[in-house]
């Protein structure tokens, strides 16, 4: 049994860093525990990664398959993550009251969405590190400017992360598991990932070509692939899709 | 006990499009357990979740803790602790995990392995959340709303579900929290809980709360009592009439089976015996029926179901 005064009132908040910290590792370890999340954000990824580079099934054009490839599994990794995953699993913590339930605890709202945004980060740089070791491994030789390739996957993650939440925080968590893993598989074939866009015809080349997915998968192309300097016309398309999407999200995302 | 508030709503409305669910609702809580009873759909949800800063009131004013739970969240939130009906866990996090990293959100949390131990969901293990039993994931969010060491704690229906058991155990808890100085509103559906373990019952019906006060006060006010005695077929109830006040009134239920309705006292009981002695009736059984809250709550609601 317990003494009296155990439960006597000493309420109060923990330091904010801590609270974040505390919900990123929380966040982070649900995900990494996840074995359909495992599924999207690294056994797919690899897979087609070595899949596609030792076996000449798609015409990848002049040079290396990996060359081709490794940059657009950098974008899938970041999609099947940003976007998909964190649909996924905020749509069930919405569903399961785990959002309302938070809500109510001192961590603020903003403070949860900051956690999120780092435990997706942190997901992202293991995810970076595996690929692009497997990727060397394959032959792999990246070129370009490390910075332009981190401004290219942070503005992704915020493009796709406001679509992710907005699908969350207004589907139903069925629909949103259904519709998140449809866009997945749409957004891989149709999104420069592992098929280039100029098999497409060329009218459907322009409405592709404005998508999140191909504006990443086409700028780290450009930078890591061609050695091109920032590629600025992808960096704006990936600006408008974030802006967007975290505006929606923001005014149209219910918690519960 | 009687001091500052905890709660004080002050004509309350909400709508839900068409519906009106609240509707101008009044309600003062005191240090101390206070109960929220009322049928399905009475309003308690609503105006909990009021207090608990989820919803916005489309008029009237809500203080809790001194505090308007919307534009003061930031501060109330870290003095109260909210228990959901369910969920509000992570499917795949084990029950001590959670439980530690909503203590990890406040400065000065209980010790986290005694209150698992004082809750038995030590032996919930590895199991993630979602394959706990109903009792074991009732008993954690319980846990979770206290393990911050809140001023006001939010319990809706803690105990359905729950073996006797644990029922006991959450109660102990109540009482403990109570003890220490710590307020609660509970909401539930068991009258003998309410009963047990409130300083003050308030009943909303309707949007509005229709009764409120101690448990001995609601059971005491307005109701009355009834005295049932047996004897031999067929009494006549004329003379027993007669000697009782006039406001009472007895009846042969089935044959042998007597009730007396009024308000029973020491005087009316020996009114009946020594009636039942100079009609040489033996009362095999004699019973006073003391007026339970939830004769009190059926009386004040009605007995028709709810949706």
């Amino acid at each position: 049994m317990t003494s009296a005064g155990t439960y006597t009132p000493e309420p109060g908040a923990a330091p904010l860093p801590r609270m974040i910290a505390a919900q990123a590792a929380l966040e982070t370890r649900m995900l990494l525990r996840n074995g359909e999340q495992l599924l999207l954000t690294v056994v797919i990824p690899t897979l087609l990664l070595v899949l596609f580079s030792s076996v000449d099934v798609v015409d990848t054009g002049a040079g290396k398959a990996v060359d081709f490839l490794a940059p657009g599994i950098l974008a899938l990794a970041v999609m099947s993550t940003a976007f998909t995953g964190q649909a996924i699993a905020t749509g069930f913590e919405r569903r399961y009251g785990v959002l309302k339930r938070l809500a109510s605890s001192p961590l603020p709202r903003w403070g949860l969405m900051t956690a999120k945004t780092a435990s997706v980060l942190v997901t992202e740089v293991l995810q970076v590190v595996l690929l692009t070791v497997i990727a060397l491994a394959l032959g792999w030789s990246p070129h370009g400017n490390p910075l332009a390739v981190l401004l290219l996957l942070v503005l992704g993650t915020a493009a796709f992360s406001g679509l992710g939440l907005l699908m969350a925080g207004t589907l139903k968590a069925e629909a949103t598991l259904a519709a998140a893993n449809l866009v997945f598989l749409l957004l891989l074939v149709g999104g420069g990932v592992i098929v280039p866009l100029d098999k497409f015809p060329p009218g459907a080349q322009d409405v592709l070509g404005l998508l999140p997915i191909s504006a990443l998968s086409d700028g780290l192309r450009d930078v890591l692939q061609h050695g091109a300097g920032t590629p600025w016309g992808d960096l704006g398309i990936l600006a408008v899709w974030a802006v967007a999407g975290l505006a929606a999200a923001g005014r149209f995302f219910r918690w519960e | 006990m009687r001091s500052e508030p905890v709660i004080q709503v002050q004509s309350l409305v909400k709508r839900y499009g068409t519906k009106t669910a609240v509707n101008g609702l009044d309600l003062v809580a005191r240090p101390g357990v206070t109960a929220v009873l009322g049928p399905n759909g009475a309003g308690k949800t609503t105006t909990v979740e009021t207090c608990e800063g989820y919803r916005r009131p489309d008029s009237g004013t809500v203080r809790v803790l001194g505090l308007d739970p919307v534009r003061d969240a930031a501060a109330l939130r870290p003095r109260i602790g909210v228990m959901l009906q369910s969920g509000g866990v992570y499917a795949s996090a084990r029950a001590d995990e959670m439980l530690r990293h909503i203590a990890k959100l406040h400065a000065h949390p209980l010790d986290v392995d005694t209150l698992i131990e004082r809750l038995g969901l030590g032996s919930c293990g590895r199991t993630p959340y979602r394959r706990l039993s109903g009792g074991q994931q009732q008993r954690l969010a319980l846990a979770m709303a206290v393990v911050g060491r809140p001023e006001l704690v939010f319990l809706d229906e803690p105990t359905a579900g729950l073996d006797p058991q644990a029922r006991r155990a959450t109660w102990d808890l109540v009482r403990d929290l109570r003890t220490d100085g710590v307020s609660v509103i509970l909401t539930t559906h068991f009258m003998d809980e309410a009963e047990q373990l409130s300083d003050d019952v308030a009943i909303i019906d309707a949007g509005r709360v229709i009764a409120q006060g101690s448990p001995e006060e609601l059971c005491r006010g307005g109701a009355e009592n009834t005295l049932r005695f047996t004897g031999r077929p067929g009494l006549d109830l004329g003379s027993l009439l007669k000697a009782l006040p006039a406001d009472c009134t007895a009846a042969e239920l089935t044959p042998g089976a007597y009730r007396v309705v009024g308000k029973v006292d020491p005087q009316l009981l020996a009114t009946v015996t020594s009636w039942c002695a100079q009609h040489g009736v033996m009362p095999d059984r004699i019973s006073v029926e003391r007026h339970t809250l939830e004769d009190v709550f059926l009386e004040l609601t009605g007995k028709e179901l709810r949706s």
